[in-house]
């Protein structure tokens, strides 16, 4: 008899969080069923839409900018240490092109906007929430979802391929410059290795990620901010989970997009 | 007896174990200012959230117009919220937008003016409210509190609404300044012609705007009448509240 009590109590226990997870995962799916909804019918805030696309655009630029720069810069290096072992040094452009376009610069870039933009988004709804602007949106005929959700989700679907297209062109960028200024490569045919490598595949396996990348930072970023609550602190906390979230599932859905581009 | 524009009844509203609302029934009739009064935490603002859909009851029923507000589509809603207005307690203006972009809201983004008719509207409404034009390019965050409470007023009044709600109008102002915006909120409803539901423990302010005055406690209207009433009454607890005794059968937890 002891022994069961003991383990409903241990059943109790463990079931709690189980049960608030579930909860969350439940919350989180109506959310998404609701900003797609959302997303397709009007009416449509262009202003804010454009607001967006140019804090999460423009503005991260040179962020994303000297990330893809350094990104492509190492590779070159690193590849070039390993490949002269085997006297495979002209496989450095390859490897760079490959590097950048298909992993680089959208994990990268996209790690780096949910950081900028993802935490932005979440303290500018969850302040929204806690000091009732979205409710006064609501009581001025607004719905808060077609005010703030959707021009965000369209802005990162939108912004985050045409940022990693440029991220993909400073990467290379880095990698010939380390090429041909420390490796001593000749710059045509390092242009040529590059542009001779180049397929429509790695370009679109990037752009596919990085929408996708973009979503889930806009999705992140506006679910923790508009479920905050609490205050400050509230508010702090949706800030950190938009951030931490973001960068999982960022990584999760890297591979999963992998997967479904290059497996056998 | 005048026709009713806000009826609700047996609402029951409750956060996991806490009950704030206990079969809560309560009339507001056309045109006229009532005024809620309450301690916090007795479920005054959650009672008019319930009544803008904000929040949904668990039970019971709240009619707008006859219209059934428990259950509503969000379609209805925002047809719902047409003819309502609101001043939040914190004013609730929306920071990336100037004074007259946050006054001039509902125009631009559901009536379909242009920039420059909704900014004259914004600039007139302001006005009305008692502030310079000058401050109509400001951000909210360069407003005094007083301040900030007068564009949420004009916020809440530019659009004529047939019902409009104060959340603690006065909270976190001076006397006088209190005084100001309580004069302009009875200007202003008695020029719309409007119904009126305040919340508010400022006794004050309550005897300013009210018609007629309901006490919440508990969950539950507890009294209500006129604000003559008010002096009159021998509810135990409405003399506590409106003398603000600590000694009494309202039980504070401190």
């Amino acid at each position: 008899m002891i022994i069961l009590i003991k383990i409903e109590k241990f059943l109790r226990r463990q079931g709690k969080p189980l049960v608030n997870f579930i909860f969350k995962v439940g919350e989180l799916f109506i959310f998404i069923s609701q900003t797609v909804y959302n997303c397709f019918t009007p009416p449509f805030y262009w202003r804010n839409f454009t607001r967006q696309v140019i804090d999460m655009g423009f503005y991260s630029l040179p962020v994303v900018g000297l990330t893809t720069i350094f990104a492509g810069m190492v590779i070159a290096l690193q590849s070039y240490s390993g490949f002269a072992s085997v006297g495979a040094e002209s496989m450095v452009a390859s490897v760079v092109l490959i590097s950048v376009t298909r992993e680089l610069a959208p994990v990268l870039s996209a790690l780096m906007v949910a950081g900028r933009i993802g935490a932005a988004m979440a303290a500018e709804i969850g302040t929204m929430r806690v000091t009732e602007q979205i409710d006064a949106l609501t009581t001025l005929s607004t719905n808060p979802f077609k005010y703030l959700v959707s021009p965000r989700i369209w802005a990162g679907l939108v912004v985050m391929p045409i940022l990693v297209l440029i991220g993909d062109v400073i990467g290379i960028f880095g990698g010939y410059v380390v090429g041909v200024y420390k490796l001593g490569f000749n710059p045509a045919n390092y242009i040529n290795a590059t542009l001779d490598e180049l397929q429509a595949l790695d370009i679109t396996t990037g752009v596919v990620k990085a929408a996708v990348f973009g979503f889930i930072i806009s999705l992140m970023g506006c679910y923790n901010g508009y479920k905050s609550k609490g205050g400050a602190q509230g508010v702090g906390e949706a800030t950190t989970n938009a951030v931490v979230s973001s960068s999982i599932l960022i990584l999760i859905f890297n591979y999963i997009v992998t997967e479904l581009f290059f497996s056998r | 007896m005048s026709e009713v524009k806000i009826k609700l009844r047996n609402v029951n509203k409750s956060f996991g174990k806490k009950i704030v609302l206990r079969n809560l029934n309560l009339d507001v009739c056309k045109g006229e200012s009532l005024v809620v009064i309450g301690g916090s935490g007795t479920g005054k603002s959650v009672l008019i959230k319930c009544i803008q859909g904000l929040l949904t009851p668990e039970d019971g029923s709240i009619l707008v117009d006859d219209q059934e507000v428990v259950g509503i589509d969000e379609k209805d809603k925002e047809a719902l919220h047409s003819k309502m207005g609101m001043l939040f307690q914190g004013g609730a203006l929306f920071d990336s937008l100037s004074v007259w972009e946050n006054v001039a809201f509902d125009l631009l983004e559901n009536k379909g003016y242009n920039k420059k008719d909704a900014r004259n509207e914004a600039i007139r409404v302001l006005r009305s409210v008692g502030l310079d034009p000058d401050v109509a390019d400001l951000s909210p965050a360069e407003l005094s509190g007083g301040m900030q409470k007068r564009v949420g007023l004009a916020r809440a009044i530019i659009s004529r609404p047939e019902i409009i709600f104060f959340d603690e109008p006065t909270t976190g102002l001076d006397p006088i300044m209190a005084d100001v915006i309580n004069d302009l909120i009875v200007e202003s409803v008695k020029g719309l012609g409007a119904t009126a539901l305040t919340i508010t423990h400022d006794m004050a302010s309550a005897r300013k705007i009210a018609d007629r005055v309901a006490m919440l406690y508990k969950g539950e209207i507890i009294w209500q009448g006129t604000v003559k009433d008010l002096d009159k009454t021998d509810n135990p607890y409405v003399v506590q509240f409106i003398n603000g005794r600590s000694q009494g059968p309202i039980k504070t937890g401190v």
